[in-house]
Order: C-alpha cells, then structure tokens, then sequence
C-alpha cells in the first residue's frame, strides 16, 4: 500500500535581545544558575509584566519576512498548564489575536521550487531549564530560571509537508531566514531554535489526513529528520497489519533511537486560555509595519536567484554562497572590489575560505581576511603565481596580514628581474643538454621541464611566464 | 445546571488540590448553585455586543530593551523550600 | 483631644509644627495598639522597632530643617496582600505564612518617599477573597462599633484599624468593593481610585482587571492627601495611566455649580435595609439643600453584574493563584516520595482556605475546554454592556450616589455558611470594579442599634477630585465621620 505523508512543524527560536521579554534580566546564555532572574521572571507574588519592545519588533519582522498578514490588533493571552519549569504556571502567549497570520516559506528541494504555508507566527516566553542529576537514583529534579522569560517567537507551519527532504530544506531555510533578518541567532546546541513536529499518514490520493501524531523534545535538526524517518515506518508498519493510529504526543529518545508516548490527545492541557489583563493591547498600524518591513534586507531565496542571474555562477555554489548572510555579504563586498570574475571569486570563497574556516570553526564574521585583502590576493595571482597564492593564502589566514605583507616577509616575490634570470636560464640550459637537444627535435614537453627545473631552483619565485620567454629566445638563439 | 463527581475531580486536578470526598461534595453543590446563578447571562442577546477583556484604554506600553540588574542567587534561592548548589529543588520530574 | 484620635493631617501638622515628636506619636500609638488591637485583631504584624527608627529619622530631619515628604512622620497601615521589603506579606494564607517579599510595592515606596511611617500589616480575607475578614488563615477581624460583628471585607483589618484609632490611614484593596464596603461597615472614608490611577506593582493579585489599591481614612481630606502619594505612572504596570496626579487636597473644598447627582434606581430596590435606605433618602435632601439637582436614572444591566462578576473574578483568580505551587517560594507540603502533582496538590489543598479553593476551582470551571465562550466571552460581552450604561449615565449627571453596602454589617459567622450570599452583597460595589470608575465610601448615619451606614459616590474614570469634593461638601455639612466607637 501507497501512503502519502503530512507533516507540519513547530519552531520556537529564543529572539536577539538583550532582555527578557517581561523584565530586564539578561537573556545571555551559559551563566550560573538562576543568576539571570529577579521578582517578575520568577513569579513573586505582587509582580507584573512589561513588554520588551524589541522583541515585539523582532516578531514583526518575522511575521513579515514569512509573508504573514499582520493583525493590527494584537494581544497577550495566558496559557494554564503547571509545569515547575514555568514559574506562573501559565505561559504569557498569544492564542485569540496571533500576530502574524497565513504567511508562506517558498522552498527549493533539489530544483523544484515549493511553498511551504506559515499558519501563525506568534511570541511567547520561555520556560525556565529543568536538569536531571545525572545518577540514576537521584530522587529529584533541578530548575534554572534564567531562561525563563525569555522572548520566543513561535512559527507553526499549515500541515503542508510531504516527505523529509522537504522538512529538512524547510528547517534550513527558515534558520536562514531568521538569520538574514538577525532576530535570533539560531544556536542549536543552545536550545535557541527547537522544533515540534506532527506527523500522519493517509493513504495514498486520501482526501481526510490520518490522525496526527505529535512529537515533542527535539533538540536538533537531526533528530527532527530522526524522528520523522522513525514515526513514517512505525505509523506504516501499523497501518499495514490494519491498526489505527492513535491521536497521541509522543518523546524522541535520542539515545535510543525510538519515539515513545508522552500522552493521549485525551490527556492532553486544557489550557484555558483568556487574555492577559496585566497587558494591555497593541495596535499595529500600517507606519509601524513598513518601517519595521524597511529593516528586512534580501532574504535568502532572492539572493540566490540573483546570484546566478547577476553573477552568473552556477545554482549550487549560489547555494553555498547565500548559506548564510555574512558570507553572501562577504561575496558580494569582494566583488564590488575587483574586476575579476565572480566565477574565481566564487571559487577561492567556497574552496578555500570555507575551508579554513571549517577548520577554524570560525564565522565568516571573525574571519582574518577581510573581502579587500581577498581581492588584493587574487589580483596578485598573475604575478606570483597559483601556487605561492594558496601560501600566501594560508599565512594571511594564519596571521591576519595582508598579501604584500607576507609576500614580502616571506620573501615571496617572484624573479622577474631578466638579467638575473637570463643567468639562471643559461645555466639550466647548460646543467640539460639532453632536455635543449629533445627541444631542439620538436619536442615541446623539453620546454616545460626546463621552465620547471628552473622553478625548482628557485623555489617558485621566479615568475614563469617570463621565464618561457627568456628560454624560447636563448634556445632559439642557441647553435 | 449540573457537575458530576467525575467532572469535580478532573476540576480538582486542574486546579492542582487535592480534595477529600466531603470537600468534593460540599464544593460541588456550592458550585452547582453559583453556576446556576450565572446563567443569569444566558438571559441576554449578546450576538452583536464586543467583549470588554480590559479596563483601560491603554494600548501599545513597552519597555526598551536595557537591561537591569538582576537579584543575586542567594536572594532568590533563600525564598524557596528547597534548593541545592545554586538551583531549586523539586521531586524528580519523569516525562 | 487624645493624639490617636487625630486625623492624619492634624496629627502631622503638630509634628511639623514641632508641637509633638514623631517618635511620641508612635510610642502613643503602639500603646494603643497594644491596649485595642486585642479586641479587634487588626493586625497580621507589626513591626514597632523599624517604625520607631523612622519616626526617629524623620524627628532628626525636622530638627535640621531638612525637607520632608508629603507625609512626613504618619503612621500608617498596609494590608498585608501589599509587598513590602523585609517584612512579611502573608495575604493572610498559610501558603504564604512566612514570605517576606524582596521588594516593595509601588505604593509603599511612595510612601516611604514621602516620610510615612509603615507601622504594621492589617488582616484580610485569604487573597483578599471574601467581604467579611473571616476567612484570613489567622485571625478574625472584629468590628470596633461591635465586636461581635465583622468589619466587612477583605480589607477589613485596614478598616478596622482606621476606625479604632489604631492607624490614622490605611491602604487597602478593592477588587469587588473591598475597600468600600469595609470603610461604610467600620464607619471611615474608604477610597478606590479609577482603575490604573494607583499602580498594581506589588498588591498581590487576585483579579488583575479589577484590583486596586485603596485608601481607609478617618476623613475625607486624609484620603485626598494619600491618593496624591499613592498615585501616578509606573513603569512596571502596563496597566498604569500615564495622566497626571492632580492636587487633590487643594481641590475639595470648592463650590458647587449646579451638582448633578444620579440616583439609579436599580441601587435602591429589593434587599436593602430599612435604616440604609433611610439614612440615604436623607443624605440625598442634603445634597438637595445644598444646590444639588437629583436625577433618576437607571443602568439597565446591573442585575447581571454580580454573575459577570463572578465569572471574570474567579477565571482571573483561578490564573492568578497557580504560581503557588511550593516550587519557588512559600509553603511546600509534601511527602518523602510524592510526585510533583503530588506535591503541588497537597500543597495547595494544605495552604489554601476554603473560599480560595472554591474560586479557583469555579474560575478553573468557566475556563476549561468547550466552556470559555460560555462563560468568560459572555461576562466580557456583559462588562461592555455595563460600560455603556455608566457612559450613558455620566452624560446626564456628575456622579452617582448609592449606599455602599445593602446592608450594615452582620454578626461573625452569620454568612459563612452560604458563599452565593455573600457574593450578592457587594451588588452596589462591583460594578465600580468591572467598568473600572472611582468610588468613594464615607459615613452617612448609623443604624439604631449604633453600627454606621455608608454612602457610595461613584464618580468617572480619572473624576476622583469630583468625588471628594462631593464626599467632602458631605462632611462638612454631617459631621457622622468624627463620632468614634466606644470600645472597652
Ligand atoms: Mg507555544
Ligand atoms: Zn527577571
């Protein structure tokens, strides 16, 4: 039996700000415990919440960068559910008046073009962190409040997923997004991206979707993919010996690879939810929102496309290229400074740059060369050669200076006095006479060997294009 | 208008208390008569009538994003019942 | 004239006139309080020691001619659901037996600011839930003009305190009359300002779109006085208005230009005591002789105020009081090898009184799966229409006069056992509170049996300069607020 597959996603990513969402802790991650908090965030009797403006913001613009119609009335809603984790016992959410609504991701899942629909998008506030002592008989749990507070945006897609493929460009290209438009800074190892996922299955051409399967607790990208690969075998297994799917929510048992049932959609919150009377509502008007629009630069996609139209490079090293925001800056700065081809370009960022940077595990941000002294690299190629380019290359990355510099410290500067190499050819000549006679018989290849024994000799600095000269003449000349 | 015992324990557990079966009861009937009460409003046409969730005119408030200082561990920690190297203590929570 | 038997302001112009020290009028005080609070069991806490400290701060700067705050050297009360710094704030519940709040309230750093004394923490009913002071985890409150009756609620230990010359003001809160009804129970002017003109920043909440702070005073120009300190914009209530604090004191004592004054008919009907009505009926031919024009009008939808009420309060509360889980603070009760569900239900089944655990779990109720449009959407639809009628009503008069509470206050016990009941007695109060107007309580007479009647003057959003001076014109022409309890 065929089945077809639907899959939507949840996705919070923890929002670029300074503070908590309701107060002025410091949203900085990997402090001492419970550092990070004061009366509001932990829910002491007596306190109230204040928006963070930038958080809001910050949501705007992912509203809009996901294509979401903007409700001009807007609110805060408490959700109940007791968890030690969250210091109210109710999330402040949104829930009746979301922020962001109907909005679409377009993706390219290899070469095919395809729209994923964003239900809502909406903020929210983190929960604080439970830890669980390592010990198998410890008989109790720990809680860190200092992520509790701190601004999330929420994005849910419509259930509009079919297979994995397109899960994993869909979670590739909204991190990219996010980052593009700088409101979150997406660190998984760090919890500031964590996905949800559901998942059904129906069979093939069905017009009703299967009963839903949640899967909470994912922590990476991997594990969505996982997780996914792990429930469509499961839910196919069961559908094949003529079983129904239960509605339930389900864990990812990273450590050993299965998914198990957390709670039956019977058991599942009843979160009663009513707006929150300790805020007050906001109204977003048409200013607020193109200003907040004029602030979202160049998404991902578009970028790609001009890429490749513009620059004429291929589509997947534009791929490559438009990965991440700084390292299309970076593209783009080196070349608005140089008349070389992007093609050459293209090559020394993907070839080279990444893989330093790789090895460096180092942001293209921090990186030792700036788009200028690439440039200036690649314009001294001609001279110095490809080969002392890539030494030159891997010093500057090394050591942060720029080309001449280490060229000349390093005393790296081609022969191309032709005095001094005349001398040199005419010893080579005389140290080859088997390689001059092959030469002087036809034999092109004898050139290539002089010109390389010459190199040899000095190391590759002499520069050998002057070189073939200066032998095509004395060989010429020669009796 | 009526609740069922049932119905008072799932409530109960929603409300996080724990109830023995003379407060079930005398909760039940005391919520029974003030429901009943309430459903005064169903006396109302409310088809066309907005809902009032706030008592001010109020809109947009925000604070910027500055940060403050936040209170020190001990201050927070010494508040709770229980607590152990910098972090609150709770029975082992199993998911 | 006894010292305790001062107003606020007399008692602070002899100290500023150097007449008295502030460190005598506390000693005075606490001498009083330790003779009277027995009877009347006022206090949750006091804290003597720091109150003296101050009292000697304040007598210092006096004496170096240093500038002192608006209420310099007054010794006042706060009800103990109002955080304040290092000193315990209980909300009258064992779950929050012994917390002491790392920070003040808005309003008690304001009247620290301003030199006030804080002498104590006054009872309440649990989580300000209740209208009689019979249902604090600790103690019952007693009526100084009887102390076989209750002083009305929840703010009732503030009340009770003011009207025994125990404290010469009090702040207290209203969420559905809690401060009204206890001042016309207890015989003293009990103020609740506009919603948002006195900031929420640490009064434990209860119902967050209806609680505010208030003010017990033992005449109207003390209420003036202290709403001027209480109010203004906080930054950390989203709910605080942004306009400015008037000078209220300076502004009671004007003339009257044609007064209208709204007697709605619906606040004068079945239920109410003979001797109210009465005392009433001659309060209004006051304001009549004093120029005032009295208009019938109705506010069609008060009949359902009680059951909105009900429904918006509890779901409110319901939210409110989950934070108190025994995770972070306050009391944890449990057992070696309890779950945390466990936990959190022994907890609160242990910490939470009766009346508390019936509003959680009726606001719990209205707001669960397939019930929020039956119930909360509904009341919030009902809020708007009891808006409009008070909009409709304040174009035609200037403000509108009521008794605060159908009745006088009743004897201990007498309404424990029918909670409905007592939520239908504050039918005159909160409605004030869902659309969010001023309202003012002050004496207007006393029944037969000596227990004083209050007149309730509800004024518009942000009018509390209206209504003091309405409440003060009162005054000046009755006198009823400077009898005083005989208390043996
Ligand atoms: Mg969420
Ligand atoms: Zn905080």
């Amino acid at each position: 039996m065929e089945y077809d597959v639907v899959i939507g996603l949840e996705t919070h990513a923890e929002l670029d700000t300074d503070t908590k969402l309701f107060c002025g802790c410091s949203t900085a991650f990997g402090s001492e415990p419970n550092t990070q908090t004061c009366p509001v965030c932990l829910a002491l009797p007596g306190v109230l919440p204040v928006i963070n403006r930038k958080a809001f913001e910050h949501t705007v613009k992912t509203a809009l960068a996901l294509n979401c119609e903007i409700n001009n009335f807007v609110n805060f809603d408490r959700k109940n559910y007791y968890y030690p984790d969250l210091p109210k016992n109710y999330q402040i959410s949104q829930n009746y008046f979301n922020l962001g609504n109907d909005g679409f991701i377009e993706l390219n899942v290899k070469g095919k073009k395809n729209r994923i629909g964003i239900h809502n998008v909406h903020l929210e506030e983190d929960a604080g962190k439970l830890v669980h002592p390592e010990a198998s008989d410890a008989s109790y749990s720990l809680i860190d409040f200092n992520r509790a507070g701190v601004p999330l945006v929420e994005i849910v897609t419509k259930p509009d997923m079919r297979c994995i493929d397109e899960v994993e460009v869909f979670m590739h290209t909204l991190r990219n997004i996010l980052l593009y438009i700088g409101v979150s800074d997406c660190k998984m190892q760090e919890g500031s991206l964590r996905f949800e996922a559901s998942i059904s299955l129906c069979r093939k051409g069905a017009q009703v979707f299967g009963n839903r399967v949640e899967i909470k607790n994912l922590n990476s990208m991997k594990a969505v993919l996982k997780v996914l690969a792990y429930e469509i075998s499961r839910q196919r297994e069961l559908l094949e010996r003529g079983e129904q799917i239960v509605m339930e929510t389900r864990l990812w048992d990273e450590i050993s690879a299965v998914s198990r049932r957390m709670r039956l959609k019977e058991e599942s919150h009843d979160y009663r939810y009513f707006p929150e009377p300790d805020l007050v509502p906001i109204l977003v008007d048409k200013k607020n929102i193109e200003s907040i629009r004029m602030t979202i630069p160049e998404l991902p996609t578009k970028r790609h496309q001009r890429f490749v139209s513009e620059y004429l490079i291929s589509e997947y090293d534009a791929g490559i290229l438009t990965e991440s925001k700084s390292l299309s800056d970076y593209f783009e700065e080196c070349v608005k400074l140089t008349s070389n081809s992007p093609k050459e370009l293209t090559n020394w960022i993907i070839n080279d740059v990444l893989r330093v940077l790789n090895e460096k595990k180092k942001e293209i941000q921090d990186f030792n060369i700036s788009p200028k002294m690439l440039v200036e690299l690649i314009e001294m190629k001609s001279e110095i050669g490809g080969a002392i380019a890539k030494e030159v290359f891997s010093e500057m990355s090394n050591t942060g200076k720029d080309a001449p510099t280490v060229v000349r410290e390093k005393n790296l500067k081609p022969l191309s006095n032709t005095a001094e190499l005349s001398s040199l050819v005419s010893e080579i000549i005389g140290a080859n006479p088997k390689a001059v006679e092959d030469y002087g018989n036809g034999k092109e290849s004898a050139l290539s060997f002089l010109v390389g024994q010459s190199m040899k000799v000095t190391k590759g600095k002499a520069n050998p294009k002057t070189l073939l000269e200066i032998f095509k003449e004395k060989l010429a000349n020669s009796p | 208008m009526d609740i069922d015992s049932k119905e008072i324990i799932k409530l109960a557990n929603l409300s996080r208390l724990k109830l023995d079966s003379r407060e079930t009861d005398t909760f039940k009937t005391q919520l029974v008569k003030i429901l009943d009460y309430v459903a005064k409003l169903d006396e109302l046409d409310l088809d066309n009538v907005k809902p009032a969730f706030y008592n001010t005119q109020l809109k947009n408030v925000f604070r910027e994003d500055i940060l403050k200082s936040s209170y020190p561990q001990k201050t927070v920690l010494d508040l709770s019942p229980s607590n152990v190297n910098g972090f609150f203590k709770v029975s082992k929570i199993i998911e | 004239m006894l010292l305790h038997q001062l107003t606020a302001k007399q008692i602070q112009d002899n100290i500023v006139k150097r007449k008295i020290s502030c460190k005598e009028v506390i000693e005075d005080l606490f001498n009083r309080i330790n003779e009277k609070d027995s009877l009347i069991k006022a206090y949750i806490s006091l804290d003597e020691e720091s109150a003296l400290e101050r009292a000697r701060e304040i007598d210092g700067k006096l004496s170096n001619g240093e500038d002192l705050g608006v209420l310099a050297g007054i010794p006042i009360a706060i009800k103990d659901n109002i955080c304040t710094k290092n000193m315990k704030t209980t909300c009258a519940s064992k779950i929050l037996e012994n917390f002491i709040p790392p920070y003040d309230a808005f309003v008690v750093n304001n009247l620290r600011k301003e030199d006030a004394i804080i002498i104590g923490k006054t009872n309440l009913d649990e989580f300000a839930m209740g209208s009689t002071t019979e249902n604090s985890a600790f103690q019952i409150t007693r009526n100084p003009w009887n102390t076989e009756y209750i002083p009305g609620g929840s703010s009732g230990g503030s009340a009770a305190a003011v009207s025994t010359d125990i404290a010469f003001m009090a702040l207290g809160s209203d969420t559905g009359g809690s401060v009204r009804q206890p001042a016309s129970l207890c015989g003293n002017v009990g103020l609740k300002p506009t919603y948002g003109r006195v900031s929420r920043y640490g009064l434990i909440a209860f119902a967050s779109s209806m609680d505010q702070i208030g003010s017990f005073t033992k005449d109207v120009c003390d209420a003036a006085l202290l709403l001027r300190v209480i109010s203004g914009y906080d930054c950390l209530d989203s709910t605080c208005s942004t306009l400015e604090v008037e000078d209220y004191v300076s502004h009671i004592n004007g003339k009257f230009d044609g007064l209208r004054i709204g007697v709605p008919k619906e606040f004068f009907g079945e239920g109410i005591d003979r001797e109210v009505r009465n005392a009433l009926m001659n309060a209004l031919e006051i304001y009549k002789k004093n120029g005032a024009k009295l208009i019938d009008l109705s506010l069609p939808h008060c009949e359902y105020a009680i059951a909105t009420y009900c429904i918006i309060a509890t779901a409110e509360a319901s939210s409110n009081l989950a934070r108190y889980d025994g995770v972070r603070y306050g009391m944890r009760n449990q057992l070696s090898d309890d779950s945390i569900m466990e936990m959190y239900c022994r907890t609160r089944a242990e910490g939470f009184g009766d009346e508390v655990k019936r509003r959680i779990l009726l606001g719990n109720y209205v707001l669960s799966a397939g019930y929020y449009e039956a119930y909360y959407l509904k009341a919030s639809k009902v809020r708007n229409l009891l808006k409009s009628d008070f909009d409709e009503a304040f174009k035609k008069v200037d403000c509108i006069i009521s008794p605060t509470s159908p009745t006088v206050a009743s004897k201990i016990g007498e309404k424990m056992t029918d909670p409905l009941e007592m939520y239908l007695s504050d039918v005159y109060t909160n409605i004030a509170n869902l659309v969010g107007i001023p309202g003012i309580s002050l004496p207007c007479g006393f029944t037969n049996s000596g227990l004083p009647i209050g007149m309730q003057i509800l004024g518009r959003h942000f009018e509390e300069t209206q209504i003091l001076k309405v409440a003060k014109l009162f005054e000046m022409e009755t006198g009823f607020h400077l009898k005083k309890p005989e208390l043996d």
